[in-house]
């Protein structure tokens, strides 16, 4: 062969090895992205970037956690000596109400008295708590202390019971509310598919015709193709209301509507997977059963289901991790409440959905923004469990042959 | 022609072929026979390296073909199999047209023009003795032949690149009785331009076919002469047994 | 006696089950189709959306869609027959192989969000591309990827080894196997994970949200730097926000029925393609 061709072809070759290479360094990419921006949560003040609070120096409190901050701002907490401090009501002042109180010429030119004033308010409200940007905040007045800037811990993020990324002067980023929702949502939807799917999918490789499969597996496929938002249209105009109606809710949106929906959505992989492991079956070992006396039946659940469990459970755990991922048919049906779960029959919030909902209104690199990546990179961690899961249980599964 | 000395050749661990040397002159027809797994195949492939394909295998020796070490350049590979053409057991023709399949090696290897290769392809399925049957369906796909026939296109096929040596690794095994005497004939008249080697395990066909053959057993080279020899006086014991049905 | 009536009771549940399966399929397609079917003329699949999404048609939608789709499998089909190439016919089996096919596969299991996160960070952050045309391709050309490299690698592995072997006996290189023989067998499937492909990437809504999509603009793209509108998208917004959202659900029923129709057309066309090679295929 001529050598230009060989140089040529050896040019090729390298190309086909480069991008042999491609989904291991998206795989990498992805990580570094994600976590690097989730993990910048961690970083952040946990009172909103450039604000601070400030208190008279004689109160005694020297520091307030997230939770506890939300609630005095929130009016539930109402007397200092709820966090450690005299028994004093708590005189809550906002940056806004200065401008209540004097008039803009009083603020001076480009509001430079803002800080004296400001500062003169704090002195002489000894249970006053502000919350004031910094650029505008007293500075070194003898009588106005600033809490302590702390960053958003661990335990806020992954114990924290409450997510409210809006709320002022301190966003909270509890994600308990949203993993539960999530678990929720999934395992009664796979609670739903699985007996379903498992069903079907004796029934598809035990019990069908071929003329009945072939019009069955076309017929899977087409519910497996179907669009994600379709799904969720569909579980809005119908499903919702008919979990509404026949349950006699305030409203349909509920944890039980996502799952409802999630199981028909996960049916298809799980239909699809189980059957293959079942057929996978070598004819040899049921005509041994079938030769002892057993019934087809228990042939099936004797011997057959036994021999593909691990194949069927590489199909329950991809159904699972469907139904985990799913954003946009979640997000239509489950209502909007990012809030702890106490039963299956009020609106929830899970993760995927949480991140669709809220990225459009998060300002990029705040903590908000960075608060949904770090969703995301659970997200990744529970799929990427499911998947090696997944692909470790099918390769249990003694293949057809001797 | 084709000379082997001392080829030592190992699939990992097992030795498979142990110490063959041996001539072959050119255009004669030379078979190699021997029970299952005696090595004769993977001697075959060493002719035209492609043992190459298989990762984890040593060899040892020298393998000469008109003179030259092939295994000297590993560069080379494709040149060789110009020279050294092959047959398989089952065949394989490509899922392309009688025309196309016969073509391939010539245009994989850019020899010639347009004319160049319609003229190569005349010539070698003449010398196929599949001509007359296709002469008339070259654009139909080879699929639509029958077994005999495929197997002389993949014949066509392999001579087409005029090699100079052609192996055969029990070419007419899946074939019918009738096919298979038309590729024994076929040999009898390719072997006036060619030099050709056979496995069989068709000791008959051997006999009929061969002017020197070669008797394999666990690997090694037992006896190696005239084919009427072999068959008529041979010179071992384990020769003698095979041939008269001892075993194997 | 009790054994078969054990099974004739599961058998009939099974059975039952099966039957269920399929009239919830028929149930979510009827449904729409009946409600979809009165919205869909000539002028709602060529004109804008007007009055407040209220009235007119979705025909910029549908062209963002196929820009998309265009865009994506220009990025997505050839990286991924390349990757399958490679993997199938070149690499050994070494860590890196089995390393690849790991992540191929965590690739495939990665939830759509997550790309919409990603492509956000690195397309229309980080790299400048902003909401557009070039940022939405990327992002769901990643996501079809690893399914085209999965087709593709299935439609490698059908093609017989004798092919390959008969190929290199003949004195052809590697590459030259590739492109002569073992492509042209396998073009039908890997045609077939294309179509595949294109039906997955037509549907998404979540890695879009992020990268490209808008609720309204007057006029279609004009650079692969513009936003764009998009079926599901334009699904999710009409039937969830907007001014009037009673008025707006014909419109909403009209696009569900663009896209299962779309999914039929693809499937359709998938099995279609799978019977002609079944067909094809019966030789020796």
């Amino acid at each position: 062969m001529k050598s230009s061709k060989r140089i040529i072809e050896k040019i090729i070759e390298g190309g086909l090895k480069l991008s042999g290479a491609t989904t291991s360094i998206i795989i990498l990419l992805i990580i570094i992205f994600l976590f690097k921006e989730g993990s910048g949560l961690f970083q952040s003040p946990s009172v909103e970037n450039g604000y601070a609070l400030y208190l008279n120096s004689k109160n005694t409190v020297n520091d307030l956690d997230v939770s506890e901050i939300k609630h005095i701002f929130d009016a539930d907490i109402t007397n200092w000596n709820e966090v450690g401090g005299a028994d004093q009501e708590i005189s809550v002042f906002r940056f806004d109400d200065i401008f209540e109180i004097y008039s803009d010429e009083e603020l001076g030119e480009h509001y430079s008295l803002l800080p004296e004033k400001l500062g003169e308010i704090i002195n002489e409200n000894p249970n006053i708590i502000a919350y004031l940007p910094k650029a505008f905040a007293p500075s070194n007045v003898e009588g106005v202390k600033v809490l302590p800037e702390k960053t958003i811990s661990f335990s806020d993020f992954f114990g924290g019971k409450e997510w409210m990324p809006t709320a002022t002067p301190s966003p909270m980023f509890g994600v308990l509310p949203l993993i539960l929702g999530t678990l929720l949502v999934s395992f009664v939807a796979i609670l739903i598919a699985l007996p379903l799917g498992l069903g079907v999918a004796i029934y598809l490789s035990e019990l069908a015709g071929e003329t009945t499969r072939k019009f069955m597996k076309p017929t899977i496929e087409l519910l497996a193709g179907i669009p994600s938002v379709v799904y969720g249209f569909f579980g809005l105009v119908v499903l919702v209301p008919i979990v509404q109606e026949t349950l006699n809710l305030s409203v349909g949106e509920t944890a039980f509507t996502g799952s409802l929906l999630l199981a028909i959505m996960a049916l298809p992989t799980i239909i699809t997977i189980a059957e293959d492991a079942l057929r996978n079956t070598p004819s040899a070992m049921r005509e041994a059963s079938l030769a002892l006396g057993a019934t087809h039946w228990q042939t099936i659940y004797k011997v057959v289901i036994p021999y593909s469990a691990s194949g069927i459970s590489a199909a329950v755990v991809l159904g699972v991790g469907r139904a985990i991922g799913e954003t946009m048919a979640v997000l239509m049906v489950t209502g909007n409440a990012a809030v702890m779960p106490h039963t299956l029959f009020e609106p929830v919030r899970t993760i995927p959905a949480s991140i669709a909902a809220e990225l459009g209104e998060a300002p990029a690199g705040g903590a908000h923004y960075q608060s949904l990546f770090l969703l995301g990179c659970i997200l990744f961690l529970i799929t990427m469990v499911i998947s090696v899961t997944a692909e470790s249980l099918s390769k249990k599964q003694p293949n057809k042959g001797v | 022609m084709i000379e082997t000395k001392n080829i030592n050749f190992h699939y990992g661990d097992y030795h498979a072929l142990k110490n063959i040397s041996m001539q072959m002159e050119a255009n004669t027809v030379t078979a190699f026979i021997g029970p299952s797994g005696c090595g004769k195949s993977t001697f075959l492939r060493l002719f035209n390296r492609m043992n190459d394909l298989i990762d984890g295998t040593r060899m040892s020796g020298e393998c000469l073909i008109e003179g030259e070490d092939i295994y000297k350049n590993s560069g080379q590979v494709d040149e060789l199999r110009k020279k050294v053409g092959m047959v398989f057991q089952k065949p394989n023709p490509f899922p392309k047209s009688i025309f196309e399949n016969v073509a391939y090696g010539l245009r994989v290897n850019s020899m010639g023009d347009k004319k160049f290769i319609e003229q190569r392809v005349e010539e070698s399925l003449i010398d196929a003795a599949l001509w007359d049957e296709v002469k008339d369906k070259l654009k139909k796909s080879a699929f639509e032949l029958s077994g005999g026939q495929q197997q002389r296109l993949c014949i066509a096929r392999a001579l087409a690149v005029s090699p100079s040596v052609l192996l055969m690794d029990e070419p007419a095994s899946a074939l019918d009785p009738i096919s298979t005497s038309k590729i024994e004939e076929l040999i009898h008249q390719l072997k006036k331009e060619y030099t050709i080697v056979i496995v069989t395990h068709n000791m008959q066909q051997a006999a009929r076919v061969s002017d020197s053959t070669g008797f394999f057993m666990m690997g090694e080279l037992v006896e190696f002469s005239e084919t009427k020899k072999m068959f008529l006086n041979p010179e071992k014991e384990e020769t003698q047994n095979y041939i008269t049905g001892r075993f194997g | 006696m009790s054994k078969k009536l054990n099974q004739k009771i599961a058998f009939t549940s099974f059975r039952i089950l099966g039957i269920l399966v399929v009239g919830i399929l028929f149930w979510i397609l009827g449904f729409i189709v009946y409600n979809g079917i009165s919205v869909i003329s000539w002028e709602f699949l060529t004109t804008g959306p007007t009055d407040g999404m209220t009235k007119g048609g979705v025909f910029p939608a549908i062209v963002g869609t196929l820009l998309l789709v265009i865009g994506s499998m220009a990025f997505a089909f050839p990286l991924g027959v390349m990757s399958a190439i490679y993997s199938s016919e070149y690499a050994g089996n070494g860590w890196f192989v089995k390393l690849t096919r790991v992540m191929t596969n965590n690739l495939a299991s990665i939830p759509s969000i997550v790309f919409g996160l990603f492509g956000m960070v690195l397309f229309v952050n980080k790299l400048g591309f902003g909401d557009s045309i070039l940022a939405g391709s990327l992002t769901l050309g990643l996501l079809a990827l690893p399914l085209v490299i999965r087709t593709t690698e299935e439609a490698l592995k059908a093609v017989p080894n004798s092919y390959r072997t008969g190929s290199l006996a003949l004195g052809a290189s590697k590459l030259q196997t590739i492109k002569r023989v073992v492509l042209p067998t396998a073009f039908p499937n890997i045609t077939t994970g294309l179509i595949l492909s294109i039906g997955r990437v037509s549907g998404e809504t979540a890695p879009i949200l992020f990268t490209v999509a808008a609720y309204f603009l007057p006029k279609l793209p004009s650079s692969i730097f513009d936003q764009v509108m998009a079926l599901p998208y334009h699904l999710y917004v009409v039937a969830t926000s907007g001014t009037d959202i009673e008025a707006s659900r014909p419109i909403a029923y009209g696009t569900a029925l663009i896209l299962i129709v779309i999914v039929l057309i693809i499937n359709l066309m998938a099995t279609f393609l799978r019977l002609k090679l079944e067909k094809k295929n019966k030789q020796k």
